[in-house]
């Protein structure tokens, strides 16, 4: 009770100091003529974004063009999560390797990178893209249709078609149908201890209904080339440098950290479970699967929690070469509008939002594992 | 980011407004003036060879310290990104920004500043590699096209493009380094755009020689480039408006650093007004009655100013073309100082 009281009197406070800076801070803002209010979402951007998921253009408004910059900003650090937590559970348990010699590599990684500020690695990707690689005009060109240059990869894509579309439809459908089946597998192994084989149905259900939808659809194969046109490559899909280097460098950084927390975890694993293991006469693979890792999992989770909300915090950092994201846009919005408050209020939202979402997830995800290893 | 909001919060809520006469008597009180410019591009703002800060926007910043202290030397420099620029000025971290700048309506009202006399009149420009046969802006179809973030250029460019109907790939960067890399190491981008004055300083300190690269015909916009106060301190605001006049208007009287002391027996009225010889400017202003002749003391007038720094003589090699006094064919114009 006491405990409440103590809370709610703390955020009370709090609240109304910051109300009361607000105020002041508007009065001081109106006194010096600085714009205030969230009117200026709606007025015409113009200018120019380099990669954008969704259309955007000058002409649309400075709300369409932060939201292109939130796009950005998921796009590189959901792949730069997923990318990393593979790559730093690997080395991770490289580092545990008996092998001298792959511990000894994985170790070196971890600690070169750790401690090299992720500013001078992005910039070190950047420049090693941007200047190994030549101009479009002499592209290179491993395969037809690929082109590699200092512009980015540009691959051929399939041209849109409505096939592509239903196809979509039904995988989303063959995963229903999967997850019901797994359903059925696990009830028929608790019953009867015995396990049915399902994975070659699975393969069917997810590939079956999709290829055939796109079959039936008009089975369409067109792809749109990438040709050089004046200056650069038009048609195909591009990769561009910027996001490259920072998916690489927000990568290679964070993955340290992960496999750091990975090899924390597994060593908190006590010694006795994977002696136990060996006298049951398992195979190190399949003590490290079905053991530890299970195990470790528990220990891991939180503070996975924390590196990941860092890398979607640090992807910011790509503001510095040129990657267009929320941060980037929301800069150019505040030099142009002049309202820094209002942008960074929006900053604030969008980051704890996407913070609270992961801490979510992670929670959810740790419930669930603490349950099974029960 | 949440450390950022709350000090531009607290920053603006007790750092209050500006008020008349508050940040003259913040200068006084310091002795010194605060004075933001770039991180260094030659000719307006840039340290030299032995670290001193020179160019074109640091002499302002000399000639202000000369008519507010007395003295041309207590200045201190803050290094700002075109970014970060505006926060710094707002936030009271400088007294002044001097630091290639342009006049625009949007940051006349709505980022709640004020601007001094315009002191350089500029345009925007493209600048691209001699190789590339390029001759006029409307061959750019489809050019990647670098330029730095936080400047009016972002919004020029896109503008451009969108009046002649043609795409472009913007390549907007932050870090100027990063910024002069993109173009002159990696070839990332084909173009950059920026103020024409900006793309010559760059070329004369980054190419290896200044014929790989041209600069193009067209002027894409007007950037008239003026001193930047707080709005609010008017009087302040009137000081700094000053300044840039006096020293155009002792160009045009033939006032300069080396004949200011023998000038003050003109028998000119505008220039025994200017010099203080008959007094009244200074005291309407709150100065000294010797600001405009301590000012051309320290870093003589327009004119010496404009050669000494980016001149046919200096490695930027500019003509003074609009930049030329009003009656000698330019637009370089003060009102009357009486
Ligand atoms: N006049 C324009 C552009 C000024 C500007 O920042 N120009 C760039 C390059 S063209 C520059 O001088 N950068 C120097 C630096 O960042 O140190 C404005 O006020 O927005």
């Amino acid at each position: 009770m006491r405990r409440w009281v103590f809370q709610l009197v703390v955020t009370v406070s709090f609240v109304s100091l910051l109300g009361l800076l607000g105020f002041i801070a508007a009065g001081n803002l109106a006194r010096q003529g600085i714009a205030t209010g969230y009117g200026f979402l709606f007025g015409e951007a113009r200018f120019e974004i380099s990669e954008s998921i969704i259309a955007y253009s000058a002409a649309n408004s400075y709300g369409r063009a932060l939201v292109v910059g939130f796009l950005n900003t998921l796009k590189v650090s959901l792949l730069a999560i997923v990318l990393a937590t593979f790559i730093g559970t690997a080395v991770g348990i490289a580092r545990l390797s008996s092998n001298k010699l792959l511990a000894g590599v994985a170790g070196t990684y971890v600690e070169a990178l750790r401690n090299i500020p992720l500013l001078l690695q992005l910039s070190f990707w950047y420049g090693l893209l941007t200047v190994t690689l030549p101009v479009p005009r002499a592209a290179l060109n491993p395969v037809t249709g690929v082109f590699l240059s200092n512009r980015g990869v540009v691959l051929p894509m399939l041209e849109p078609h409505a096939a592509f579309g239903h196809a979509a439809i039904a995988l989303v459908l063959g995963m229903a149908a999967v997850s019901l089946l797994n359903r059925f597998a696990k009830r028929r192994q608790e019953k009867t201890g015995r396990r049915p084989t399902i994975a070659p149905a699975v393969l069917l259900l997810l590939v079956g209904p999709a290829l055939a939808s796109w079959y039936f659809s008009g089975a369409p194969t067109a792809l749109d080339m990438p040709r050089l046109q004046g200056f650069n490559f038009i048609g195909g899909m591009r990769l561009s440098p910027e996001f490259a280097a920072l998916l690489f460098g927000l990568t290679a950084y964070s993955a340290t950290f992960i496999a750091e927390t990975v090899r924390g975890g597994i060593l908190a694993v006590s010694k006795g479970q994977s002696e136990a293991g060996r006298s049951l006469g398992l195979r190190p693979g399949l003590i490290m699967r079905l053991i530890i890792l299970p195990q470790a999992l528990r220990m891991i989770i939180p503070p996975m929690t924390s590196q990941y909300l860092n890398m979607t915090k640090n992807s910011s950092l790509g503001v510095a070469i040129a990657y267009p994201d929320l941060v980037a846009i929301g800069n150019i919005t505040m030099n142009q509008t002049g309202q820094a408050i209002e942008v960074v209020s929006i900053f604030m939202v969008v980051y704890l939002t996407i913070s609270l979402a992961i801490s979510g997830f992670m929670n959810w995800y740790n419930h669930r594992m603490a349950l099974v290893t029960r | 980011m949440k450390v950022f909001l709350a000090t531009l919060l607290v920053t603006t809520a007790l750092c209050s407004a500006a008020e008349a006469g508050e940040t003259l008597d913040r200068i006084k009180a310091r002795g010194s003036l605060v004075c933001g410019v770039s991180e260094g591009i030659a000719g307006f703002s840039a340290p030299d060879s032995t670290g001193k800060w020179a160019g074109m926007d640091v002499d302002f910043c000399h000639a202000l310290s000369a008519a507010v202290l007395g003295d041309a030397d207590k200045v201190t420099f803050k290094a700002l990104t075109a970014q970060n620029r505006f926060t710094a000025l707002q936030s009271g971290e400088v007294d002044v920004l001097s630091r290639v700048t342009t006049y625009t309506l949007t940051r006349d009202t709505a980022l709640g500043l004020d601007f001094g006399a315009i002191l350089f009149y500029d345009g925007q420009g493209f600048m691209v590699p001699a190789k590339l046969n390029i001759t006029s802006a409307k061959e750019l179809d489809g050019a990647t096209v670098c330029m730095q973030t936080g400047t009016t250029n972002e919004l020029n460019v896109a503008d451009f493009f969108r009046s002649i109907g043609k795409p472009f790939s913007p390549l907007a960067i932050e870090d100027v380094n990063e910024l002069n890399n993109a173009f002159f190491s990696s070839g990332r981008c084909d173009v950059y755009t920026g103020d024409t004055s900006g793309l010559a300083a760059w070329r004369s300190s980054l190419a290896k020689s200044k014929e790989d690269y041209v600069i193009l015909p067209e002027l894409i916009s007007k950037e008239p480039l003026a001193a930047a106060v707080r709005h609010g301190d008017q009087q302040f605001g009137d000081i700094v408006r000053w300044v840039g006049f006096a020293l155009i208007e002792a160009e045009e009287k033939g006032i300069s650093q080396a004949n200011a002391d023998e000038m003050k027996t003109s028998a000119d009225p505008t220039v025994q007004a200017l010099l203080g010889v008959s007094p009244g400017n200074g005291k309407a202003l709150g100065l000294d009655e010797a600001w405009a002749l301590n000012v051309v003391k320290a870093v003589g007038n327009y004119g010496e100013i404009f050669e000494r720094n980016v001149g046919a003589k200096t490695p930027l090699g500019l003509q003074r073309g609009t930049n030329a006094l009003w009656n000698k064919g330019g637009l370089i114009y003060a009102p009357p100082a009486r």
